[in-house]
């Protein structure tokens, strides 16, 4: 071995320098010294309580985490990590959910057959799919574990109280994201239990039209809270697109926008509150 | 009154410049508000008001004036084809809707029970509605009388047109727990 491999220049050295690892850190120092690694990440790996905090404040992507956890953020017994993984779980709803737009068309001809068209034929696409909705319905699971949690730990109290109300509307808009999704594939199911559903609406107070208070607004049922959710007085391809745009857009904006106040409120009343 | 107010602004202005601001906030007070103030009240104002419309606008959109939908209204052949005290069902399937011919007159009764919407069977025999689905029952006239529904079923408007025939129009209901059954265009006297 060694006779054979004499003829070639430094590489006795290099044969050393793996057998020890030393290489390793040669080339760890080749890419961190490197133009692209420092003008990624600005400091360097000095393990002092500042150089930590500045890793996370000074990058753009690190910054929405807390530059401090406390030790007992991470005890999961306590936390059941249940509002991670809602977040998980809405985060995978978005990434299938903008999939399976590419081929989904909220019209009442096409609906169904686009919906049996990504099952059966798309690539990949019954996966997306599935992925979609069992997501979906772990994030009405989980949110409510979340809450329950939320609840049995008392982290409700002041100064959580503000957050614990966005927390309400966010178990709604997730329940409402459910609710919207569930016409999309437009099969009888679909089309029974949001007829079912936004029957509900009639009985609005003062805006649905069966509702208590309707004779002193002047609802009618072509013009109440039930028709302006479904655009018409069925539940017709109207109210299809309608849901599928409230599904899309509207809902999930309004809900992103809620767990940006929400995730920033954790930190600011103190962090992920902790056993006592 | 809007010049008014500019004028003394600027002239208070003009006396004032180098006095402190307390006392320009005191001279403004004997003007009813300062030309900033109007602004910026007109300001706020014009944009809430944008808004508000906007508002108004877009609630108005998601009325549409069309509807592609089956039409509520449908006509329900002439007031002879119908038989003194018996209940007709030849409009249940296309239009989900009995007719039942009294003394006092015609009237319709939409054929959705009131428990949770299943479409129950008139049952001549027994003279009475039926729905299969969990057993409530109706008398000929549409009182529950039996089974979980809450209410009598609903009767819908029902009129004369000018051409003879029945006209039922399903989007106007007549409750009898409002005490609607016996109200004008719930009942076709004949």
């Amino acid at each position: 071995m060694a006779n054979k491999t004499q003829g070639i220049p430094g590489i006795t050295d290099l044969v050393d320098k793996i057998k020890s690892g030393e290489i390793w850190k040669e080339l760890a120092k080749a890419v961190t010294d490197s133009q692209i690694w420092t003008s990624s990440f600005r400091h360097g790996y000095a393990d002092t309580p500042r150089n930590r905090v500045l890793q996370i404040a000074s990058n753009v992507w690190l910054h929405l985490h807390p530059v401090k956890i406390s030790r007992h953020a991470l005890r999961i017994r306590f936390t059941w990590c249940m509002g991670g993984i809602t977040f998980l779980l809405f985060l995978s709803t978005v990434v299938t959910g903008i999939i399976l737009m590419f081929y989904y068309r909220p019209v009442g001809e096409y609906a169904y057959f686009d919906m049996k068209y990504l099952q059966y034929d798309v690539p990949f696409g019954m996966l997306m799919r599935n992925m979609h909705r069992w997501a979906a319905h772990s994030m009405v699971i989980t949110v409510w574990l979340h809450m329950f949690r939320v609840f049995l730990s008392g982290s409700y109290k002041p100064p959580r109280e503000f957050n614990w109300v966005i927390g309400v509307f966010l178990v709604t808009f997730t329940l409402l994201l459910s609710f919207t999704g569930y016409l999309l594939p437009w099969d009888q199911l679909a089309m029974w239990a949001v007829t079912v559903g936004t029957n509900m609406a009639r009985a609005t107070p003062f805006l649905g039209h069966e509702g208590p208070f309707a004779e002193f607004v002047g609802v009618t049922q072509r013009y109440d809270a039930r028709s302006v959710l479904i655009g018409g007085s069925i539940v017709g391809p109207p109210a299809l697109l309608r849901f599928y745009v409230l599904h899309c857009i509207f809902i999930p904006l309004v809900a992103g926008a809620l767990m940006i106040v929400h995730f920033w409120r954790i930190r600011k009343d103190g962090g992920i509150s902790g056993p006592l | 009154m809007a010049e008014g107010e500019e004028k003394k602004a600027e002239g208070s202005a003009a006396k004032s410049k180098t006095d402190s601001k307390k006392k320009k906030k005191e001279e403004s007070g004997d003007t009813l508000w300062s030309r900033r103030d109007f602004f910026s009240l007109a300001g706020w104002a014009g944009f809430m008001a944008s808004l508000g419309l906007s508002g108004a606008f877009f609630t108005r959109l998601l009325f549409p004036r069309v509807l592609f939908e089956p039409s509520p209204v449908f006509k329900a052949g002439r007031p002879g084809d119908y038989t003194l005290g018996e209940v007709s069902t030849k409009w249940v399937k296309d239009q989900r809707v009995w007719i039942v011919r009294e003394e006092a007159g015609i009237y319709a009764i939409f054929a959705l029970c009131t428990h949770l919407g299943c479409t129950p069977k008139w049952l001549r025999t027994e003279s009475k509605y039926k729905c299969p689905c969990h057993g409530s029952g109706f008398t000929m006239t549409g009182v529950n009388f039996e089974g979980p529904a809450p209410r009598a079923l609903e009767r819908l408007k029902i009129s004369l047109g000018p051409d003879g025939l029945i006209q039922i129009d399903k989007s106007k209901k007549f409750l009898l727990e409002k005490g609607e059954w016996g109200k004008p265009g719930s009942i076709l006297a004949v």
